[in-house]
């Protein structure tokens, strides 16, 4: 495959549907007889359920039906499931509530669906659930995390509100390295609790037909074929083949829309009841309460160095929230996303990690952009530089001398992980010419003339992308392999219809497969469609996370494409006369060998349908294939990034100036998707690491339950990035791609953290950090001077 | 949001008349504070009376040494009026820093100023040039006007026509926006008026306020060295999970000390 599509930037395919407004959302679709449902919630984080009063919501005009909780229990419908299981260290299985689709006896946090409300309008269901009275017996709230386990139980069968005590590594060896340790860098960390804010809330439109029984589910999904299995084989609330799943186009995920929720979950049996479509979709302040949120980790760890400064040993200790129930697949983030990553890009030689994970009244916690990668990297680099500074080593010097050699790959990891290739000096070496490191000392001296306070931080991550080895995945407790599948439909004319089991929620798939299937088919990019998110239209697929629709969905398609290569082979010999090794395909053209005889891939395709002469044992017509691809090991993208802050010592107010980040991603199809990528993924990092912050009060009720509150965010917070590559191409996929969908979120809050201790002259401070909490620090610092 | 009855007067009599007349009525000006309110069903009137037809509220003037702002002329009007920029350029950059482009353009002074926001710039101009609220039916001193949190000395159904300003070129703005709702989590507004200084802090309390010991010694000395010598206390200060009291009493003398640097 080599072409110049491969690194083209070419214009997104789709983009001119999102900005003429003519992009179909779920919310968009209307269906005839359409109702819609509302939900009622519990105002309370945890309390049980003494009684529901629904006449008067039943009477009220325009509804259609009133269901709660319990008539969830009493059908009998099955909870939702998470689907990783894992074990404690003691080998039993982690503790996992039931997880009802809506409360019927207790509620656990607040916002907890209990009943809902079918009305012919939205407004006549809305005030109709202000009809719907629930007596409840309020309990008293387990919010915070690292106290969690010794607070009252909320369930009686769960004993200390722990889900499992989790470990991975070598606790003996690791030890023994801080026993010979010359020094121990310590580290106290909290990594703020987040909110996820997709720009399209969640939505979903169940339409069941009482004539042909079946469901067609319209929902705002990163992978609706996950939500369709789970549908059918836990909450059972329709059968496979009876259960269409469409994802439309989606705005925006960042995990949260992975996972399958109450909602969609309850308007598809309520429309089973009530024989008509309805739909549902959320109020922000809904995706506030119920969205799965993430990260919420307290963390202590501590990192072992010799005299001259090689890390010997890494002890981490970690409580992760897990919030009131186990959503789809939180238990696997602060695990085996979060565990293995802990050596970093480090040649560390004992590693030991104990992850506690407990339930509290709060909303479900799971994947987030990054999802166990950012909390890792968070601990290591964040140690990594405090450990440079207690040493008074350049931190740059200090993460050289530790770094994995590009020339030790394959590389085992003390925590479970074969990293395949890397360079991880490369990056840290343009990064460092890119921000000008060597000239901080002079810009310093500037801002100190002008009374500010400058600061630079640097973060080396890696991450373990292309989700996933499944038999691997499966050793470790995953539910489904996590394979994809891609297919590629040459049609008569020589167009192609690729369909493929990714799903693109704002990634670019439609541009960036089209430009693979291209690359690879000779097939000009106008000429290919990618369909994706509707599992009547492909078989199966594990859909969008991870960044792994390029390296596994992508290499699914490129197999795919090789089949067809293979198949239009067979037609071209057929239709040549000669011997099908004696045919080689290049540039779109079968041609014959030491001949100037050949066809195109369009007359091929061609023939390959309106033939009249195929030995139909030898050769069918038709020209569409399909592919599966299971990757052989995770892709590990890395890089360095570096940020530079400038303090105003009177406010607190913290200024990036300069935000360079090297990424190495292996092979790029599309730069410029790549790079936008890479900008939003720093956004929401530089976000969590300044301005973001979810916050329950003691009682378990939301403080930052809209955007008064909750600080997304804005353009003007954040500088012109300056983006830079490496590449060392993924060696075991036939891309070459790793993934860059999370890297930005995974690397860029140590390095701005970094950067403001830096500019402090301190080691500790909790994300993030607001104007308030740097202001506190240097009062701090100047009163005890 | 509830049902409700919509009016669109095209007087000002008609509004008060049409106010009076139903059960519970509000005025409808850019809704910037109204609607959302409605929609979270915190508010519920049965009557809404749309000012936006009444031409009168909407004009701009210079007469007689004062600024007469309609009250339902936007944040981007007054921020792009040349009328304002010539006779009080602080209000003009005010009202470019509130909200974003959207709020400017929907938001009014009189919405603002009439609900008192204790985070909402206005506030702070209004009271810290000493302007005055014209009403239907009076002229009330800013420094009578804002009461509490929320609270003014309006009357029910008391319906603000226009804020009278008066015209000056010594003063200044500085805010301290919360990072989330871009609202002042301090505002100061200092000005330099006939009757001596005034300072004006919006977003610290629970009301905008006067702060008497920064205008007390920046009569005696105009300068950023006199004001390091006021710390405001924090015992009446707003706390939240953006700023503690501690915080906004300091940011109250930064901003104070910035607004002052630039007159």
């Amino acid at each position: 495959m080599s072409n110049e599509l491969i690194g083209a930037r070419v214009l997104r395919k789709e983009d001119n549907r999102f900005i003429t407004g003519k992009g179909r959302y779920t919310d968009d679709i209307n269906l005839a007889g359409q109702t819609y449902a509302c939900f009622v919630r519990s105002p309370h984080a945890h309390a049980n359920i003494k009684g529901f009063h629904i006449s008067a919501a039943e009477n009220a005009p325009g509804v259609v039906a009133v269901l709660t909780g319990l008539q969830v229990l009493e059908d009998g419908l099955g909870g939702l499931p998470c689907g990783w299981m894992l074990h404690s260290k003691d080998g039993s299985e982690m503790k996992q509530p039931m997880h009802p689709i809506m409360a019927g006896e207790k509620v656990n946090y607040a916002g907890e669906p209990v009943a809902v409300v079918i009305a012919d309008t939205y407004e006549q269901a809305k005030n109709a659930v202000e009809q719907v009275a629930v007596d409840y017996e309020v309990l008293q709230a387990v919010v915070d995390t690292s106290s969690a386990a010794e607070q009252a139980d909320i369930y009686p069968d769960i004993p200390a509100n722990t889900c499992y005590n989790w470990e991975l590594g070598d606790a003996e060896a690791t030890s023994q390295g801080l026993a010979e340790a010359a020094h121990i860098t310590r580290i106290e960390l909290i990594n703020n609790r987040l909110i996820p804010n997709a720009m399209e809330p969640r939505a979903a439109i169940a339409d069941y037909n009482t004539g042909t029984e079946e469901l067609i589910l319209y929902t705002t999904s990163q992978n609706p074929h996950l939500a369709r299995l789970i549908f059918t084989a836990f909450v059972q609330i329709a059968p496979e083949h009876k259960l269409r799943v469409i994802a439309p186009d989606v705005g925006g995920g960042f995990g949260s829309k992975i996972f399958v929720y109450s909602e969609e979950t309850t308007i598809s049996w309520a429309s089973k009841k009530i024989g008509r479509p309805i739909k549902w979709t959320a109020e922000r302040s809904e995706s506030f309460l119920t969205d799965a949120h993430g990260r919420d980790h307290h963390t202590m760890a501590e990192l072992a160095l010799d005299e001259e400064g090689n890390f010997l040993a890494l002890n981490v200790k970690t409580t992760a929230n897990m919030g009131a129930y186990l959503s789809t697949f939180a238990s696997a983030v602060p695990t085996y996303l979060y565990g293995t990553l802990l050596a970093g890009q480090y040649r560390t030689p004992s590693i030991y990690v104990e992850v506690d994970a407990v339930f509290t009244n709060t909303a479900p916690v799971d994947a987030y952009r990054g999802a166990g990668r950012p909390e890792a990297t968070y601990v290591l680099e964040r140690l990594v530089e405090k450990a440079a500074s207690e040493l008074a080593i350049d931190p740059a010097e200090l993460r050289r001398r530790n770094f994995i050699g590009k020339d030790q790959f394959p590389y085992q990891t003390p925590v479970a992980l074969e990293y395949d290739i890397g360079d991880y000096e490369a990056s840290l070496d343009k990064a460092l010419e890119m921000s000008d490191y060597a000239g901080f000392a002079s810009r310093k001296d500037a801002s100190q003339r002008a009374g500010k306070l400058r600061g630079i931080g640097l973060s080396c991550y890696i991450e373990a992308c292309g989700l996933a080895p499944s038999a691997l995945a499966g050793s470790l407790g995953a539910g489904v392999g996590l394979w994809e599948s891609g297919e590629i439909r040459v049609n008569p004319t020589g167009s192609v219809t690729v369909l493929t089991g990714s799903h693109s929620h704002g990634q670019g798939h439609e541009t960036t497969f089209a430009q693979l299937v291209s690359a690879k088919l000779g097939i000009p990019i106008d000429d290919i469609d990618v369909v994706h998110g509707d599992t009547g239209k492909m078989d199966f697929g594990l859909g969008t996370y991870g960044s792994r629709s390029l390296a596994v969905g992508g290499s699914a398609l490129s197999r795919a494409a090789d089949k067809v290569i293979a198949k239009g082979t067979k037609i071209a010999a057929h239709l040549l006369q000669t011997d099908a090794e004696n045919i080689e395909f290049d540039a779109g053209e079968f041609k014959v060998i030491d001949s100037n005889e050949g066809k195109t891939i369009q007359e091929i395709a061609f023939a390959a349908y309106v033939n009249h002469d195929f030995p139909i044992d030898e050769l069918e017509p038709g020209l569409t294939e399909k592919a599966f691809y299971d990757p052989v090991n995770f892709t590990y993208p890395a890089g360095t990034h570096i940020c530079e802050v400038e303090i105003d010592p009177d406010t607190g107010v913290t200024e990036i100036t300069k935000f360079t980040a090297v990424d190495d991603f292996g092979t790029l199809i599309n730069p410029m998707i790549v790079e936008g990528q890479v900008h939003g993924g720093l956004v929401q990092g530089i976000g969590q690491a300044l301005l973001e912050n979810c916050v329950y009060d003691t009682e378990g009720q939301l403080v930052t339950g809209s955007y008064m509150d909750y600080c997304m965010p804005r353009a003007d917070d954040v500088p012109s990035f300056d983006v830079g590559m490496t590449c060392t191409p993924c060696t075991h996929n036939p891309v070459g791609a790793k993934g860059c969908g999370e890297a930005g979120a995974i690397g860029s809050p140590p390095a701005v953290m970094n950067a403001v201790l830096n500019a402090l002259g301190q080691t500790d401070m909790d994300m993030p950090a607001t104007s308030e909490k740097v202001w506190q620090a240097i009062q701090n610092a100047a009163a005890s001077n | 949001m509830y049902d409700f009855n919509y009016h669109k007067p095209d007087t000002v009599a008609d509004a008060v008349a049409l106010f009076n007349a139903a059960e519970d009525a509000m005025y409808l000006a850019g809704g910037h504070t109204l609607i959302p309110a409605m929609k979270q069903r915190l508010r519920a009137p049965t009557d809404l009376i749309d000012l936006s037809a009444i031409q009168s509220l909407g004009e701009i003037q210079a007469k007689d040494g004062s600024l007469l702002i309609g009250s339902t002329v936007t944040h981007s009007q007054v921020a792009e009026s040349e009328v304002v920029s010539a006779e009080a350029p602080v209000l003009a950059a005010l009202a470019s820093g509130i909200g974003d482009r959207q709020v400017r353009n929907r938001g009014t002074i009189g919405g603002s100023v009439a609900n008192s926001d204790p985070a909402a710039d206005y506030p702070a101009a209004v009271l810290g040039l000493g302007a005055s609220i014209v009403t239907d039916r009076r002229e009330i001193a800013a420094d009578d006007f804002f009461q509490d949190m929320f609270e003014t000395a309006l009357a029910d159904g008391e319906l603000i026509t226009a804020i009278r300003f008066p015209t000056t070129a010594s003063a200044a703005y500085a805010k301290f926006p919360n990072p989330a709702s871009r609202y002042a989590t301090v505002g100061v507004l200092v000005a330099k008026t006939a009757g001596g200084v005034r300072v004006a802090i919006t977003g610290a309390a629970a009301s905008v306020f006067r702060a008497t010991e920064m205008e007390q010694v920046l009569n005696d000395n105009f300068s950023v060295e006199a004001l390091a010598e006021v710390r405001l206390a924090s015992d009446d200060m707003n706390a939240d999970i953006h700023a503690g009291a501690e915080y906004r009493a300091h940011l109250c003398g930064v901003m104070a000390a910035r607004a002052v640097a630039s007159i």
